[in-house]
């Protein structure tokens, strides 16, 4: 096949050496060659933030967000986010906090707040209103969702002994 | 008849975490999109762009000829067999034969190595079409000489229902006060994140399995059999993981579930098919468009005497569900305000548009937006408070409505006090600035509908030989956390904890048959068939415990995994080895089932009288909102709810449930709507058709649900329904508050910016005529 480039992707602290075409969004390669599918697609026009994943540490669409693009960065997805196959706090929040129902949106949120919480480890209700504008839930109306956010920022800060 | 609070229980009544909400917030949940199989190849649909037309001609040559194409289908490939939901109104085909009716429908089908060059072959399917005239206005469909959707469908009525309770003429009469108006409300979208998505395989025994995200597989099933002439033992449907339905595409099957299957039997390979969210929003199912009138006679103290309601639905080029929408639509007028004399004729009327069906709330949310839309009205004209208006019509527990509901718990009146507590409303109603207002509305809705077809559930359960818990039942979990309410009723009944149960999702080689997961019936039916099932099995524990320990069964209570004589606690055995005893010793297993059946009270559709659900839950809200006469933008700024779910069996889901449909009503109340011109969809996009975001919302401290706890006798620890009646009431109440704010009635939904500042601008013309909305 024409076309094809060769990239090193580093997804979730594992190397693969791949040759996409240059147009392949990292989403497909995720979902299609890495077979990773926990993130979702869905809009695939940045509209409802189903796809996101870290790149560096920072919540992007990966349906607008080229592979090739993606060389030499820090990839971590959904499934990065478990250590040794146990929950990470924020997951055990929405868990708890009945902020997942179908759970299409779940990944997506869970990633963003992984952002969101990085950059700003005690955001406001308002702030967190705003970090998470890129997203779309239809199931809870959002109030579970934020009540989740707020509770994995605050069992954080305890266990950084804040 | 609303009986006190009981919660002497373990497991029922605890707020508990989602089931699978591990996978979920990990990834690991299984969409269909997520699944792949060997040899999968990928399939496309070619959709046609006219909104009615001839296929004169397809030539699929030049699409088969593309290099990685494996097959291409039309709809000669079928058998031709037409399929539906309802005997009567079967006009589905998988593909288009000779026909198409809208923009969007299914023309041809494309297999293919990849999505890529199942797309590019798309192109080269050549058809050739004649156009025919269409019609899109209701209205302009039902007049003499219209084009007809349907050859032989007259005047392009897809369906009616007339029906007539008391003595409506005699009650209009006598009336101190009588009012009508018309409301209009829109098509709106499902609007769920996870596209339909399928795998389809035919082997070579003849079987036929599909993998699909479906909310009811067992219509799927009887759909899949009838549309591709199979009998039903070779035809398979199993559920995955559902990322969201709200009803739908997901309750049927679709055209793409007919061509991943017959381009499996083309191909000897799976194939699978995957929507868009172009197509999801372009193609059929959707909330009936209505035009909905509304005239209603009251005494001087507001008392509803008669209602007289005339409906016109949109529904499109195809009838779906329709047929049942339009007596349902009627019969909602019912609840939740005591109506002695009702009068309705509703038409559904084929158009060349997306066809339309259930949704959330189906037909009751349409109605509850006129009817308290009104109600508010008519407070204002006879200068009665709004609360006052509705306690005085409220239904009481124990009424029978005049189409033969029996209302059993309906704590309506509670609801309504409990929202005027919650929201302040005293202290707010008239006294909150300029342009910000505050409104009242209710709504109610069923648990579960007793249908002429099938009606019932069923569950079964194994208990493994280590104590735990296996159960089937043929309902779905759509995430609206039927697997946690399910088990957790399992539980509580063996005594063993949520994390004990394994709940499967349907198969239907192995689950039992079920009508599926709509009308608010999952928790009431299936919720009994699972207790019943579980009172079976522990039954049958208890005969083997009793055995073993010399004990009585009538005295043995299951708590904690044990079985234990209450009259004696030295006397206990695990349940464990319980069943380990009875399997390997007696060789009995714990194999047990329950069915619920609702009764065997039957509806006459044609009458439109009786009983359609075992139990009915009434909800009210209230919403306080600032509009920006600027730009007609509106701000919710709070909202406090409550409704009667019964006995709430997860606190935690029931929230979720109830907060889910108030936010998807503040979409359809403000913004949501499918645009269409001449049949196109022009904003097939979530960047133009606009769903709520988490800005939408109310601060936290200023939303509130609350749940007045009724324990209803028929329900599953007294259980009722919760997914669909909260969101009812929540269009008028944003109609009457943004009413409340600015004097502006908005009766045309969505109530959109461009329309609210229209109305301002319109008041401020007419200011100075006299005129029912200048009460500023």
């Amino acid at each position: 096949m024409k076309h094809l480039m060769p990239i090193t992707l580093r997804v979730n602290g594992e190397i693969h050496e791949l040759l996409v075409p240059p147009w392949r969004t990292l989403l497909e390669v995720l979902r299609e060659m890495i077979g990773l599918t926990g993130a979702k697609r869905s809009c695939q026009e940045g509209q409802c933030g189903a796809c996101s994943v870290l790149v560096d540490g920072r919540s992007v669409n990966s349906c607008l967000y080229l592979a090739v693009e993606a060389q030499d960065k820090d990839i971590r997805t959904v499934e990065g986010l478990m250590q040794e196959g146990v929950l990470d706090q924020i997951q055990k929040s929405f868990v708890q906090k009945g902020a997942i129902q179908c759970g299409f949106c779940t990944p997506g949120f869970v990633v963003a707040t992984t952002s969101l919480l990085n950059e700003n480890p005690e955001p406001s209700e308002d702030e967190i209103r705003h970090a998470m504008v890129g997203h779309l839930c239809r199931c809870t109306g959002y109030v579970q969702i934020v009540e989740a956010i707020q509770d994995a920022a605050g069992q954080l800060k305890q266990q950084r002994g804040g | 008849m609303n009986s006190p609070v009981r919660n002497t229980f373990d497991v029922v009544g605890q707020p508990t975490p989602k089931k699978d909400g591990i996978p979920k917030a990990c990834g690991q949940a299984e969409y269909a999109d997520d699944l792949s199989m060997p040899g999968m190849l990928h399939g496309k649909l070619l959709r046609c762009p006219h909104a009615h037309a001839r296929i004169v001609r397809i030539d699929t040559t030049r699409a088969k000829a593309l290099p990685g194409v494996r097959a291409v289908i039309t709809g000669a490939d079928f058998p031709g067999v037409r399929y539906g939901n309802l005997p009567q109104t079967r006009d589905y085909l998988p593909l288009a034969l000779d026909v198409v009716r809208y923009i969007g429908e299914e023309v041809a089908a494309v297999a293919a190595v990849d999505e890529d060059t199942a797309e590019e072959a798309l192109d080269l399917i050549d058809v050739e079409y004649e156009p025919l005239p269409a019609v899109f206005d209701p209205d302009e469909a039902m007049k003499p000489g219209a084009p007809l959707v349907h050859d032989k469908v007259a005047n392009n009525i897809s369906a009616k229902t007339a029906f007539e309770f008391g003595k409506v003429d005699e009650a209009f009469t006598r009336a101190d006060y009588v009012r009508e108006d018309v409301y209009e409300t829109q098509p709106v979208k499902q609007g769920m994140l996870e596209p339909h998505a399928c795998i389809g395989l035919w082997d070579a025994t003849g079987k036929v399995s599909l993998w699909s995200c479906k909310m009811s597989p067992y219509v799927v099933w009887r759909q899949l059999a009838m549309g591709l002439g199979l009998e039903l033992r070779n035809v398979r449907v199993v559920q995955t993981v559902v990322g969201g339905g709200f009803s739908g595409g997901k309750q049927e099957a679709m055209p793409m579930d007919f061509c991943a299957v017959m381009l499996s039997k083309k191909t000897g390979r799976p194939v699978k098919i995957v929507h868009t969210m172009d197509e999801v929003l372009t193609i059929g199912h959707m909330r009936h468009p209505m035009k909905i009138w509304l005239r209603t006679a009251t005494d001087k103290s507001g008392r509803i005497l008669a209602q007289h309601c005339k409906m016109v639905a949109n529904g499109g080029a195809y009838s779906s569900i329709g047929g049942f929408s339009m007596y349902l639509a009627g019969a909602m007028l019912n609840i939740p305000y005591r109506i002695p004399n009702l009068r309705y004729e509703a038409y559904r009327v084929y158009t060349n548009n997306g066809f339309c069906g259930a949704l959330r709330g189906h037909t009751n949310t349409q109605i509850c937006f006129a009817r308290d839309s009104q109600l508010e009205l008519i407070a204002v004209d006879l200068g009665i408070d709004p609360i006052d208006i509705r306690h005085r019509n409220a239904l009481q527990p124990g009424d029978v409505t005049a189409n033969g509901f029996r209302i059993g718990t309906f704590a309506f009146d509670e609801c309504i006090d409990r929202v005027v507590q919650l929201s302040g409303w005293r202290e707010k109603r008239g006294r909150l600035p300029k342009y910000r207002g505050i409104g009242f509305g209710c709504g109610s809705h069923i648990s579960g509908a007793r249908l002429m077809g099938h009606s019932a559930s069923a569950a079964e359960i194994r208990i493994q030989e280590d104590g735990t818990v296996h159960l089937t039942t043929g309902s779905t979990d759509v995430g609206q956390g039927a697997d946690t309410v399910l088990s957790m009723i399992a539980a509580e009944v063996l005594g063993v904890s949520v994390d004990d149960v394994r709940y499967i999702r349907v198969d239907s080689d192995s689950t039992p048959v079920d009508p599926g997961t709509f009308g608010s019936r999952v928790t009431f039916f299936t919720g009994n068939a699972v207790k019943r099932a579980a009172e079976d099995a522990r039954r049958q524990l208890a005969m083997i415990a009793a055995e073993r320990l010399g004990a009585n069964p009538d005295d043995l209570v299951f708590r904690n995994r044990e079985i234990v004589n209450r009259h004696d606690d030295r006397q206990r055995i695990s349940l464990k080895e319980a069943v380990r005893w009875g399997a390997f010793q007696t060789g009995r297993l714990i194999i047990s089932h329950g069915t619920y059946a609702a009764g065997d009270e039957k509806i006459d559709f044609r009458t439109g009288h009786g009983n359609l659900s075992p139990a009915y839950n009434p909800s009210a809200c209230a919403v306080e909102v600032e509009v920006d006469p600027d730009t007609g933008q509106v701000k919710i700024v709070g909202f406090w709810g409550a409704d009667d779910s019964g006995f709430p069996i997860n606190p935690m889901g029931v929230k979720g449930q109830v907060i889910g449909a108030t936010v998807m009503s503040f979409g359809h109340a403000l913004f949501e709507t499918l645009i269409r011109i001449d049949g196109k969809v022009m904003n097939p996009s979530f960047r133009d058709y606009k769903m709520p975001l988490m800005t939408d919302i109310p601060r936290l401290a200023n939303f509130r649900h609350d749940n007045v706890i009724t324990f209803e006798p028929e329900g599953p620890f007294g259980a009722k329904e919760a997914g669909q009646g909260a969101g009812t009431g929540v269009i008028a109440a944003l109609a009457n508050a943004i009413y409340d704010a600015t004097g502006a009635r908005l009766n045309c939904l969505p109530m959109s910016p461009d329309r609210i500042l229209f109305a301002l601008r319109q008041k401020e013309e007419s200011a100075g005529a006299p005129s029912e909305v200048a009460a500023e």
